[in-house]
Formats: structure tokens, sequence, C-alpha cells
């Protein structure tokens, strides 16, 4: 079962074994079945995409990966051993980090703060310690302020460092929710629809900064997105759902001669 | 012009994250300090104290512990009456049981009862949101304001069923009860209000006020970003109750010198959410002007008609007093939803640029 051969991309990366696995994932919500007996795995240092026309449950398979939802069957493996039924925060503090595809910043907080957050799942000194801003609170507080500085510079947004959320436009807000994902140090990041309602500037943009995440961090990356272009340039491997089925699996090229997978984005006659 | 950030570099991020970055917040604060420990108290007079330095404090503090749980942690109460009734019951029973406690440390302990409640009180808070949440913080509103009339042993079972605050003495000095003088009563509250706002401070800017204001803005973000939201949302509830609770202990041992149960009423509670609401919901420094508008207010209304010679009866004073007060609550919604603290932030935002705006 354990794979850590990897392989080796397009471009030369070395892949390296499986990361989290997805076994036969069944999702139900009463009669309706969201996903349906999907499997697949994501590799350590990859780009997985996940892609399908609306309604095939991508987004529901990536609140499965990040916890938010419970698989009816099937389970993950994750670091090579099966994953326990556990709550969101548990799952983000095993190194799963995610964005959402409605933006889900903290609105009434400075950009810093937001970025903080994302570091608490490594924050742990006590309520006393905090209260007095000594010890340990003030040792933490700085560390970690230097651990999201870092990443403010990677994502060059140093100059909105202290804007309320709240006031910046949508392109920012974007990064700005990379930014709060990419400070949990994630071994996992999952990406909502990264590019969703951006224009095309804003769309390299970003495609640049998940190549770079993933090429300086080593983070592995798995997302959803519309943009074929995107897709197919960015990603290692990509899955296509369709009705909550698997219909492909594989590099970009494969899945673009899959006859299942043109049939499902074009149609086909009944 | 006096309020330029221009030439104060940061060379850390410890420099960055001081308690006043700029210079001038710093020399504010201890101006403010300096008329708060010693220019007040050398020139007030005994009305003075009573009517406003005394009840300013504490309110503020109410309001603060009351602000922890809505505007960091977005969770709506209105059972702070009860709470802080909790408190200052909690205080009278241990200085009738343990009458040789220092009363100072009483205090502080007290505040630890009502933490309990609070926690037990604020578990529907973990199903129930906005609206909901108040109705049941409103319960505990009405059952604990029952509890204080009906359970003898809370009053020492006296024949008023109000509890009356003794005579204390700590290192030779009446510090509570009919003996004690007022300005030493002003710096006892001073000095825990001074203490509960510093700590409030770290709280709210560190790691905890993070993971408040996270819950607030968007719950099921903060859940997947690795906030744990029972717990973030119960120590709000605890740590709230607790500064509450204090409040209310000094409400009555440093300020009323007797309680009824019915002083903890709802009336109180919307006073305190008031204050916070007018102050500036998520902000500490609010609660010490909304609580200097709705508790200074009233007083400026009755001294200015007599100074004034404008013959006013004292009955019509207080209803122009419930007007203006009203009026001035909806202005402000109006004009700054986020009350006097961001209209003071907006000045100083202003303040920086002065006079070039561009």
């Amino acid at each position: 079962m354990k794979d850590t051969e990897g392989y080796v991309t397009e471009d030369g990366r070395q892949i390296g074994g499986v990361l989290m696995e997805m076994q036969n994932i069944t999702l139900r919500f009463g009669g309706v079945v969201a996903i349906n007996d999907i499997s697949f795995d994501i590799r350590e240092g990859e780009i997985r995409a996940i892609i399908g026309p609306n309604g095939a449950g991508k987004s529901s398979m990536l609140n499965i990966i990040s916890g938010f939802y419970t698989p009816s069957e099937g389970q993950l493996i994750y670091k090579g051993s099966p994953r326990p039924q556990m709550k969101p925060y548990e799952v983000a503090r095993m190194g799963v980090a995610r964005t959402f595809q409605n933006i889900a910043l903290f609105e009434g907080m400075t950009v810093l703060d937001n970025v903080m957050t994302g570091r608490l799942t490594h924050m742990k000194s006590g309520i006393l310690s905090q209260a007095v801003w000594w010890g340990k609170a003030r040792d933490e507080e700085l560390a970690n302020r230097e651990v999201v500085e870092k990443v403010i510079d990677f994502l060059e947004i140093q100059n909105i460092r202290k804007t309320p959320v709240g006031r910046l436009p949508y392109g920012l807000k974007k990064r700005v929710e990379l930014a709060r994902a990419l400070a949990a140090e994630p071994s996992l990041l999952l990406l909502d629809e990264p590019m969703a309602g951006m224009n095309v500037e804003e769309k390299e943009d970003m495609s640049r900064f998940i190549l770079d995440v993933n090429d300086e961090f080593g983070t592995t990356i798995a997302l959803i997105e519309h943009d074929m272009g995107v897709v197919m340039d960015l990603s290692d491997r990509v899955v296509v759902m369709d009705y909550g089925k698997k219909i492909g699996d594989g590099t970009p090229d494969e899945v673009r001669n899959n006859q299942d997978v043109i049939d499902a984005y074009l149609g086909v006659a009944h | 012009m006096f309020y330029r950030t221009a030439g104060q570099f940061k060379t850390s991020y410890k420099a960055d994250q001081a308690l006043f970055p700029v210079r001038q917040d710093a020399i504010l604060l201890m101006v403010i300090l300096a008329f708060a420990w010693v220019v007040f108290p050398l020139t007030a007079s005994e009305f003075t104290f009573q009517t406003l330095l005394i009840p300013v404090l504490i309110y503020a503090l109410a309001a603060m512990g009351l602000n922890i749980l809505t505007g960091f942690a977005g969770q709506l109460s209105l059972g702070t009456a009860a709470f802080m009734g909790v408190g200052a019951y909690a205080c009278y029973k241990l200085i009738t049981i343990f009458p040789w406690m220092n009363p100072i440390v009483a205090i502080m302990l007290s505040g630890i009862f009502s933490a309990g409640i609070g926690v037990a009180f604020g578990i529907p808070s973990l199903r129930i949101k906005g609206f909901y949440l108040a109705i049941a913080t409103l319960a505990a509103q009405f059952f604990l304001v029952w509890l204080f009339e009906k359970w003898a042993w809370l009053y020492n079972y006296n024949a008023s069923g109000a509890i009356q605050v003794p005579n204390i003495e700590m290192a030779g000095v009446w510090i509570s009860g009919p003996q004690a003088s007022s300005i030493t009563q002003y710096y006892v509250v001073l000095a825990v209000v001074t203490i509960m706002t510093i700590l409030c401070i770290n709280l709210t800017r560190g790691t905890l006020g993070r993971t408040w204001k996270a819950t607030r803005d968007m719950d099921i973000a903060a859940e997947l970003i690795g906030i744990n939201l029972m717990k973030s949302k119960l120590t709000a509830f605890a740590i709230s109750s607790y500064i509450v609770g204090v409040s209310g202990a000094l409400f009555v041992f440093m300020w009323r010198g007797a309680a009824e149960p019915n002083l903890f009423d709802i009336q109180l509670s919307f006073r305190v959410l008031f204050i916070a609401i007018i102050g500036g919901l998520g902000s500490i420094m609010g609660n010490y002007l909304g609580a200097i508008l709705i508790v200074g207010l009233p007083v400026v209304l009755n001294i200015v008609p007599s100074a004034l010679g404008i013959p006013i009866s004292s009955a019509t004073v207080e209803h122009l007093n419930i007007m203006i007060v009203g009026a001035l609550i909806i202005f402000f919604l109006i004009i700054e939803p986020h009350g006097l603290n961001q209209l003071w932030r907006l000045i100083r935002e202003k303040l920086t640029i002065w006079p070039f705006p561009h």
C-alpha cells in the first residue's frame, strides 16, 4: 500500500511519497450523493488540482479534507495513518490550512492580525502570561511576528500591513487569505478557487505566488479552479469529477485527452 | 502638527508592538494618569467623587467586561447586571464569612464566582448566536436577580433583604462602609481599574484577543484555521464575567454601600450595554469615553441650568436628562456606529497628516 517512490515532473521537480490518500470516499446529504466512491492521492510537494463542472462535488471534497464534513463512507490516510473523525480545528493543527471560495477573512482586524491568526496553532502561552505581556507570551509574539513578516514579504503585501481588511479590494483580500493560510506553515495547503473573480493580471500574480510557494517552501497544494488554462499550467496532476464521481485522474495532458472528461465539459449527445 | 508620527522609526518588531508605538499617545496617557492619580484626588469635592469619579471608573470597568464578550468575542449578552450582582453578593459573603480577609483580596476573589456562573450561562453560546443568545443571557438576568431575592442565605437572613457593607479596615484606614472616606475608596477603585485595564489591553492584543476577534468576525473560518470555538467562547465568558463581577463588587463595596436585589435589574444591564456601544464595541478606551458620557451627562445637565440661573424643577431635569441621553445615543449610532473610540481613531488618523491631507 505504502508508496514512497514518487515521480519526477515535466519540469524536473522530484515529487515525494503519498501525503494524503482518499480511499473510497462517499458523502451523502440525506438521499443526495454528493461524492460517490472516490479515491485519489496527494503526494508530497506536488500541485494537485481538482476540477469539474459546477456541482460536481469539488468543494465538498475539499471540505472533507479540511474536516468540515465527515465522509459517510471511506477513509483518509494522512501521513501514513488513517485519520480518525476529528473537528476542523484539530485537522488544522495537524498541518492542513485552506483558503475559501468566498473570502473568509476577519474583516474587523488588520492584515497583520489576520495573518497572525494563521499562527495560532503554533502559539501556546497561557492566559496569565498573555495578560501581563511578559516572558513566554511576549517572546512567542515576537517569534511568530517574524514568521508572519516573512510571509508578508513573500506575498508583497508589506504596504497594507496595518490596514483593516475590510478596506481592501478583492484581489488583495484573496492574497491576504493566502498569507493567513501560509503563515500556519501547513504540510497541505488547500485552495478553493484562488482565482475566482480576478482579472487576468491578478490571476497571473496569484499563479506566480502559488508556484513560488510550492517551489520555495515545498508546500503540497491541492486546489480547485475553474480557469482551465490556469489549472493545466499550474498543476502536476489533475483529478476530474462530475456528478460526484471521478472521471479522470492524471497529468494535465492525459486529462485533456480523456474522452470522459471532454464529454463532461462539452456535453455529449445521449 | 502636534500629532505627527513622521520621524518615529521602529527598528524592531518589539518596538512596533509596544503598547504605545506613537510617542504622543504615551505622553497623553501620562497626562491622563497624572490627572487621575494626583490632580483629581487633590481637587475633587465629596460630590465629585461620589457622582463622577468613582462611578465613571466602576461603570467603565463593567463595560470593559461586557466589551470583552460582546465587542471582542461577538457574543451578545444582556445579563451584565446579574453578573455584577454575583460579584457583589459573593464579596459580601466572603467578607462576612471570613471577616479577617483583606477586602481587596475579597473583591478580586468574588470575580471568580461570577466567572464560574458566566461560563455556565455561556454554554448555550456554543449552539446559538446573536439575538437568540441575548435571550439566553436574559434568562440569566432574571433568574439571578430572583435568586438574590429568594435565597436568604445570600444576604445573611437580614430583615431588609438587602446587603449592607460593613466597615472594613485595611492598614489602619477605613476602606469600605460608612466610615470610609471617598478619597480612599477612589484610590482603591482606581488601582483595581488601572490594573484590570492593563491586563485587558494585553489580553486583547495578544493571542487570545485574536482568537476572540476571529470568532466574532467569522466563526466558521476561525474553526477551520485551528481555533477551538468552544474554548474561545468560554474563555471570553469567563474573563468577561470575572471583570464584570469585580466591577459589581466595587459597585457595592466602594460606591453604593448597600444593595438590594433590584439594583441589579435589567436597567443596569442596559446602562452598561449603552456605555459599551456608545464607547465603541471592540475597544478598551471606548468604555471610558462611554462611561464619562453616560455618567457625566446627567450631572452636567443638573448643574448647568442652576448655574445659569434658569429655574427648572428637578423633575423636569430628570425628564430632559432621559430625552437628551436617548437622543445622543441615536445620534452617535448614526454618526459613528463604531462609537466614540472610532471617532477618536479617525481624529488621530486625520491629525497625523494634518494640515496636508494628500
